[in-house]
């Protein structure tokens, strides 16, 4: 798809993004709520219209989505229910029904981790437990392609982990998933390639590889700052190789040369009596580098190169 | 994939398994089943009790319940699809299982070609149900050869019914005021219809003009003709029939215009992102 647009009144919920996603990939759509991963999802889902831009998968256009479209791909949205008086097994048995192809109700149970409780009306399970069922109605259908909104939202621990293994268990299986998360550490774990967005931009694109790439250049130095300064304090500093900042009374020095930078900033401290309290060396973790990206702010190299 | 080697299944045999599966939802929810099929069954109950037989002339006496068990018949049969399709289509697209249903490959029309005829198979069952008990208990009769006449009417009227239920889900903004928007509109149009209680000699004007626009009483006055004690000739109401069928019309025009498969903005927790 190539130059989606979408607007509601005078918001740009999606403004220009472009990606393609290759078969048997686990292509990941990464940003905070409300930077337009669902609305971009929901356009290829052929659930909502379009402004602009060309859309296709599977060589369909979702916005004119037939039964053959929809035959082949899964769709696990937010928001769905399910009838709350029917047992898990006989949900899976309807809804089965309507497609070409269906995988065995038992494996289907098994994969998503909801094998021994076929027979519980759906109204008795816990949200985490619903949500498996949406897993499981979404590869009911052995879908070719399967979206995945927010799949693992309000889920515990232990259910993300069964979560992820059941993802890894159909990409295996040469499923083509593409997935939206704001969990940084779902998409490390999950996906081969990440678009992060935000603001309905792309921001980012890579592998989750590349994008910590970007941050195995930067080290962060750290300390409370005691001088009235906000903002850029490069001159008042002087001669670092890194980009110095001071917010709320904190410093904070991005740098590819910590040692070094470490030592100018000390004896600029040292000469003025200055007092660095809480003087810390950090490596931003892959969870900084997404937070810089969505806020707009540079992290160093852009993340990945390719900007979609 | 290139080995995709099943082929869509038939779109009657989806339409078979939707009707059945909405019956199977019906059955599991007592208490829709208690308002559409016992309610009105109470009422003829509770009318053949008070009312006993009445005098036809000619020194005949006939059960009440020949004049009101068609009535309730009606009845049953219009808040099996009108009031229950309205009511439960609503929730269930606030509930999220519209859009659940819009993500698979199943037709929209399939879906809902299941509830109109879900609708329908239980007002043939309340339907007999009523007439069942009428016929046994009271001696209620009918002539065989207004059966047919009967039939069509049942089917005309439900069918109508039945759109004007979609109609009904389509307008209304959410689940919850469902049941309400459906019992203000079926309830008035109930007493201007003849079926609780007969209008007096000199009812006030508008009673009888909105009785007479509406779609209820036209379903009641052509059902009745079949079961009339009075009545002579045909029982065939091709005037009514064609006003039931024009409202269904109407409520098929609203519901192709209106319907909805997105849960209405608050009605769930709305998480975009």
């Amino acid at each position: 798809m190539s130059g989606l647009e979408k607007s509601y009144g005078d918001v740009r919920a999606v403004d220009g993004i472009s990606f393609e996603v290759e078969p048997g990939e686990v292509f990941a759509l990464l940003g905070p709520n409300g930077a337009g991963k669902s609305t971009t999802v929901e356009i290829l889902e052929g659930h909502r219209s379009r402004d602009a831009g060309t859309v296709e998968v599977l060589g369909h256009d979702p916005g004119t989505a037939s039964a053959a479209f929809r035959d082949r791909v899964g769709i696990v949205l937010q928001e769905v229910g399910i009838e709350r008086e029917l047992t898990v097994r006989e949900a899976l048995v309807h809804y089965g029904a309507c497609y070409s192809r269906r995988r065995p109700v038992d494996e289907v149970l098994e994969l998503v981790g909801l094998d021994g409780l076929g027979d519980r009306r759906t109204h008795r399970l816990s949200g985490g437990q619903k949500r498996r069922i949406d897993l499981a109605l979404g590869i009911i259908g052995d879908p070719d392609v399967l979206f995945l909104d927010e799949p693992t939202t309000g889920f515990d621990p232990s259910a993300r982990r069964q979560a992820w293994e059941m993802v890894d268990g159909l990409r295996s299986l040469g499923t083509t998933i593409v997935l939206t998360s704001h969990y940084m550490d779902e998409v490390q774990a999950l996906a081969d390639r990440v678009l992060v967005i935000a603001g309905g931009r792309a921001v980012a694109e890579g592998t989750p590889d590349e994008l910590r790439g970007s941050m195995d250049r930067e080290t962060a130095i750290r300390a409370r700052f005691p001088l009235d300064a906000d903002g850029t304090v490069d001159d008042l500093l002087g001669g670092l190789s890194g980009r110095a900042t001071v917010r709320g009374g904190r410093l904070e020095v991005r740098t590819e040369q910590p040692t070094a930078d470490l030592h100018r900033l000390t004896a600029w401290a040292l000469e003025r009596g200055v007092d660095l309290d809480d003087l810390e060396v950090v490596r931003p973790t892959l969870e900084d580098v997404y937070l810089d990206l969505i806020s707009g702010e540079p992290a160093g190299e852009p993340a990945g190169g390719d900007h979609g | 994939m290139a080995d995709r080697t099943g082929r869509l299944p038939s779109r009657l045999g989806l339409l078979l398994h939707q009707i059945g599966y909405q019956n199977r939802v019906f059955r599991r929810v007592p208490i829709s089943a208690f308002f559409t099929l016992a309610f009105p069954m109470m009422f003829l109950l509770l009318f053949a009790a008070i009312f006993g037989d009445v005098a036809i002339g000619g020194g005949h006496e006939v059960a009440s319940a020949q004049f009101y068990a068609p009535g309730l018949a009606v009845f049953t049969a219009a808040s099996a699809t009108y009031t229950n399709i309205g009511i439960s289509t609503a929730i269930a697209r606030d509930e999220g299982i519209l859009r659940r249903v819009s993500s698979t490959p199943l037709p929209r029309w399939c879906y809902l070609g299941g509830v109109v005829g879900s609708g329908v198979c239980i007002a043939v069952f309340g339907v007999a149900m009523m007439l069942a008990v009428g016929m046994v208990a009271y001696g209620v009769e009918v002539e065989m050869d207004r059966v047919l006449p009967a039939l069509v009417t049942f089917v005309v009227g439900s069918a109508s019914f039945a759109m004007l239920g979609l109609a009904l889900a389509a307008v209304a903004p959410s689940g919850q005021s469902s049941p309400a928007l459906a019992q203000a509109t079926m309830l008035p149009m109930a007493f201007v219809s003849d079926i609780f209680v007969p209008l007096g000699d000199e009812p006030a004007r508008w009673l009888l003009v909105a009785g007479d626009v509406l779609p209820l009483k036209a379903f009641v006055k052509a059902f009745f003709t079949a079961f009339d004690p009075y009545h002579v000739g045909s029982a065939w109401e091709p005037g009514l029939l064609l006003r039931m069928a024009l409202w269904g019309v109407f409520g098929a025009l609203v519901a192709a215009r209106k319907f909805r498969w997105e849960p209405s903005t608050g009605s769930v927790s709305r998480r975009r992102t």
